[in-house]
């Protein structure tokens, strides 16, 4: 079939090219004591040169087992079972290991998801770097050094000879994810795997990593693949794109072609789970994938998707391997779906009953002007100690029912306002009140069971949140007990009951161990849990980032359904805007520890802006054709908190900086209509008469996006 | 740094005094005394003994003097150099406090020389490849013989080298190298499996490493993968541990020491012991924990130096 994939490109006058990397029915097994675990099967990709592809899926789907077969890189378990991979005509798994070693590396390099974990710790940059050209080209070490030097210089490392000369645990993640490009580009490959490149950082570096990566494409000619998990990501920077699910290729087509019109029911499915722009929590709730992803082991008969699938029918989805089959009237694109005629692709998915936004109530929390600062020791040299600043005159309230989202970047004090809030610290300055509660300053042991149970918290990590000694319900339980909410035996059982079903787990998950349960159930039971002492006020430190797309929307929404049943006011923390635009009533967006731009949702999301917020909202990859985003890449790395700068802490990064004013005066504030809060030195009609970064495209320009 | 190695120096100090004060005050007691009158005269001298003479032998030993004084006066002695006399021996305990560490010097250099290469090599060799058969060999003689007590290996060596053979002498009561080879050999026997293991252990973690995966997909030859990347971060536990086998074999070695008749630290401060050899014990047991401290000392400024992240982070 793939040779049905045969396609004109832009430079294929003179005869036919070869392609850069071709999978042809690629199918990779691992082998456990479990016996053969398919991890990838019949996968088909063909890559021409100066061509970026993007590889998208959730966790499990073999999206990186497919990066890790071309790097030939499958370790003691891994094997190639059927298929072959091409490189420049040549199948990579029968080649001798010293063709291997002069391929990688100078002709196929990679770039990994954790830079800091990628470079070795206890040998120089600059030595890492140079090793490349040692063993390749085979230059003397000054030569070689100064190569990598310059190839630093070009991907935009600032101070490169200090950087030549760090560790890697000496320069920030940004920077690592730069040396670790540089390393791969110095021999200035044909073919560049990136795996979740920009994943570990944070939006406004990622913004800068992936400007990079589309110079490279531009600049060398190299082809890409680009593996992620992120649709917005893949639109930026792919000309391709094949989505995968579970260990299969379920679709593959130009980007802007797919996703303006997606031909199977799994990207269908991605796409209605993530919030995109025109999602709305009212009037356009996202639409999570019912059902999980089936073990390796355990793959239904047919299609993959099928037992998750809404238009499955019997006997036809479920009769047979399914293949790649042609889409009509797209000459490039194949899809995995055997009802790909039948299903009418334009209807939207089904929405979910509407729900009526709940009005906010009276204020329930009223926090003044508080901050946390910590002392730093002094090392034996440094003298006297430091002040971090991770929490500076804080001031904000929320009311019954409401949603406040907090937004920021890594170090931007969002999770230290979150421990103050629950006590684990305590206000140096200021005052929070909950009700007519004074918590500022009181730790938690302080705190009498009542505030406690008023005052709950649902966190990051599912998975290392539950205690994996205890079952769920005993752990439930156990809060119902604490809070004095029930004390007899079998009520308490009851409201167990209760609370799984609130939050739409099986009773008989009470008696299940943490670890028999997946990452979208443990978050329900941290949600149960939350939920126990019937609280007033939740806060949820960035609940679902670390799940999968699909359960994402799965958990939020029924975090915001119980939130709405019971009038509970959540504190959101978050670095996504995409989803805080989605579920927020209103954002608060700090910096370095102060709150820079306050008010709600629409006025963030709309001139004027903080530049700081312009600057995030243009990182966030969005995965729209139809939107258009202006481009505000931000220069540099967060100042350290331990010192940051005086005046604006955003000054040293902000494209508008006033240079004698910004560095040096802290900025006032400019509050353009009741509630929405500026703190910025721009003069008002500067910030009132910035443009939209985000919006909607001309449908003419649209078609031209689509085929370039 | 500096704090660090003078906070040390502090706590050993700390440690010295209180050892050396439990040790006075468990020696002081009556009881102890007229065991030590038995073990030197006789018990059937010291039951016939007069009151009188009794005092009269307490104040040749200088016992008769009050607790504090006397501990005065060790603790000043030591200043000048001198850690008092032997009640077992008569001789001065300085000197034979020399002897019998330069003894066990030669022994554990001995052991190190064998040992480290020994372990390492075979620690490195078994976890490059997790899992071979080559694996699977030299773990499976690390534990068998880390498991099998030093008594146990004295014997069989003893039983096959000395007495079957001939090549080695079963008693160790000498100086030339021949006398060290059976105990340095079952110490080895003993010693290598533990650090093998651990070598192995750290060698494998590595290799499953981003940063080797990194190095690997390079294309830098294997040799320098592993030499470059794979040792320099796999031998810093190693090297940790190996520093630390010193104070064991101080110390924890004294059965093999008592089984050959070796004349080392361990077989010095045994017989002091049973003896009730005050000042030996005394004079022992502080050389024990300056040992214990400066190697612990050594492995972690070792360890500081050796790990890039720790030294500036």
């Amino acid at each position: 079939m793939d040779q049905a994939l045969d396609r004109p490109h832009p430079s294929a006058e003179s005869g036919p090219i070869v392609p850069v990397l071709e999978c042809r029915n690629l199918s990779v097994s691992y082998y456990t004591r479990a016996g053969e675990v398919p991890a990838v099967t019949d996968f088909n990709l063909r890559l021409m040169p100066g061509e970026a592809h993007g590889l998208v899926g959730e966790s499990g789907c073999g999206k990186s087992t497919v990066a890790l077969a071309i790097m030939q890189y499958l370790g003691g378990n891994g094997r190639i079972v059927g298929g072959e991979i091409l490189f420049d005509g040549r199948d990579l798994a029968k080649m001798k290991a010293e063709d291997l070693r002069r391929i990688r590396g100078a002709e196929i390099a990679m770039v990994y998801q954790e830079p800091m974990a990628s470079l070795n710790p206890s040998m120089t940059v600059g030595a890492q770097l140079a090793e490349v050209l040692l063993y390749h080209d085979r230059l003397s070490r000054p030569t070689a050094l100064e190569r990598a030097r310059a190839m630093l210089e070009s991907v935009r490392v600032p101070d490169p000879d200090r950087i030549m000369a760090a560790y890697p645990h000496q320069i920030s993640g940004g920077q690592q994810q730069r040396v670790v490009i540089a390393m791969a580009l110095l021999s200035n490959p044909k073919l560049l795997v990136l795996d979740e490149p920009t994943t570990a950082l944070d939006v406004t570096i990622e913004a800068g990593i992936v400007e990079l990566i589309r110079e490279i494409g531009a600049a060398h000619g190299t082809s890409i693949i680009y593996i992620s998990h992120n649709l917005g990501l893949i639109l930026e920077t792919c000309d391709w794109v094949t989505v995968m699910y579970a260990g299969e290729a379920v679709e593959v087509g130009p980007v802007g072609e797919l996703f303006d019109a997606i031909r199977h029911p799994y990207t269908r499915g991605l796409f209605a789970s993530i919030p995109l722009p025109s999602a709305d929590k009212i009037s356009r709730p996202l639409v999570p994938i019912p059902g999980q992803l089936p073990l390796p082991y355990d793959r239904p008969r047919g299609c993959n998707f099928g037992p998750r699938c809404e238009f499955f029918i019997a006997g036809s989805c479920d009769s047979g391997p399914i293949p790649m089959l042609p889409v009509w009237n797209a000459e490039h694109r194949r899809s995995r779906c055997i009802r790909i005629d039948e299903i009418d692709w334009e209807r939207p998915p089904a929405p979910p009953a509407l729900q009526a936004a709940p009005p906010p109530g009276d204020i329930l929390l009223k926090v003044e002007d508080l901050s946390k600062h910590y002392e730093l020791e002094g090392g034996f040299l440094a003298g006297g100690g430091r002040t971090v600043k991770a929490n500076e005159s804080l001031t904000f309230d929320a009311r019954e029912a409401e949603t406040v989202a907090i937004v920021g970047e890594s170090g931007c004090g969002k999770s230290t306002f979150a421990k103050v809030l629950t006590g684990l610290e305590t206000a140096t300055d200021g005052s929070i009140r909950l009700g007519d509660v004074e918590l500022g300053a009181v730790p938690i042991e302080k705190r009498d069971a009542r505030t406690v149970a008023a005052l709950q918290m649902v966190f990051q990590n599912p998975f290392d949140t539950l205690n994996p000694s205890h079952s769920v319900g005993s752990q439930i339980a156990r809060v119902i007990r604490k809070f004095g909410v029930e004390r007899d035996e079998a009520k308490v059982r009851q409201r167990v009951d209760a609370l799984l079903d609130m939050v739409k787990l099986p009773r008989a998950f009470a008696r299940r161990k943490p670890r028999q349960l997946s990452g979208g159930q443990k978050q329900r039971v941290g949600i149960a849990r939350a939920f126990a002492g019937n609280p007033r006020m939740v806060i949820a430190d960035e609940p679902v980032s670390a799940l999968d797309v699909s359960v994402q929307a799965a958990v939020t929404e029924l975090l915001m359904d119980i939130q709405r049943e019971h009038r509970t006011t959540l504190i959101f923390i978050s670095h996504d805007l995409s989803i805080v635009r989605y579920l927020a009533d209103r954002i608060l967006v700090m910096y370095l520890g102060r709150i820079m731009e306050q008010g709600r949702t629409e006025e963030i999301f709309a001139p004027p802006y903080h530049p700081y917020t312009e600057a995030l909202l243009s990182a966030v990859p969005v995965a729209d054709t139809r939107i258009e985003k202006r481009k505000v890449v931000l220069s540099g790395d967060l100042p350290s908190p331990s010192d940051p700068p005086a005046g604006c802490p955003f000054s040293t990064r902000c494209p508008y900086a006033i240079p004698g004013t910004c560095d040096v005066v802290p900025p006032p504030v400019f509050e353009p209509s009741p509630g929405h809060r500026i703190l910025c030195h721009l003069a008002p009609e500067t910030l009132m008469a910035m443009k939209p970064v985000m919006s909607e495209r001309e449908p003419e320009t649209r078609a031209a996006s689509g085929s370039s | 740094m500096l704090k660090l190695i003078l906070r040390r120096l502090a706590q050993m100090m700390l440690i010295m005094v209180a050892v050396s004060l439990i040790l006075f005050g468990v020696f002081d007691s009556p009881k102890f005394k007229r065991q030590l009158a038995v073990n030197e005269l006789g018990g059937f001298a010291v039951q016939t003994l007069s009151p009188a003479d009794y005092q009269a032998w307490l104040e040749r030993k200088g016992l008769n003097v009050p607790f504090a004084e006397r501990y005065w006066k060790w603790l000043t002695g030591i200043a000048r150099g001198d850690f008092g006399r032997s009640f077992q021996k008569s001789a001065d305990v300085g000197p034979l406090l020399g002897r019998a560490l330069l003894n066990t010097g030669k022994l554990a250099l001995c052991v190190f020389v064998i040992m480290i290469p020994l372990a390492l090599v075979t620690g490195v060799m078994a976890g490059i490849r997790e899992g071979s058969f080559q694996d699977r060999s030299i773990s499976f003689l690390a534990v068998l013989f880390t498991s099998i007590p030093e008594i146990a290996t004295a014997i069989f060596l003893t039983v096959i080298f000395a007495l079957w053979l001939g090549w080695f002498p079963a008693k160790s009561r000498g100086d030339g190298l021949e006398f060290l080879v059976l105990p340095a050999l079952t110490l080895v026997l003993y010693d290598f499996g533990y650090v093998a293991r651990l070598t192995r252990a750290s060698v494998a973690e590595v290799m499953q490493s981003q940063y080797v995966r990194t190095a690997i997909l390079k294309g830098l030859p294997y040799r320098r993968v592993v030499i470059r990347h794979v040792l320099r971060n796999a031998l810093i536990a190693p090297f940790t541990v190996i520093v630390l086998q010193l104070n064991w074999i101080l110390s924890g070695v004294v059965v093999v020491e008592v089984f050959f008749q070796y004349n080392g630290f361990g077989k010095l401060l045994l017989d002091a012991a049973l003896f009730g050899d005050l000042y030996v014990v005394q004079a022992a047991t502080l050389a024990a924990v300056l040992v214990a401290v400066l190697s612990q000392l050594i492995s972690d400024i070792g360890y500081v130096l050796l790990n890039p992240r720790i030294r500036f982070g």
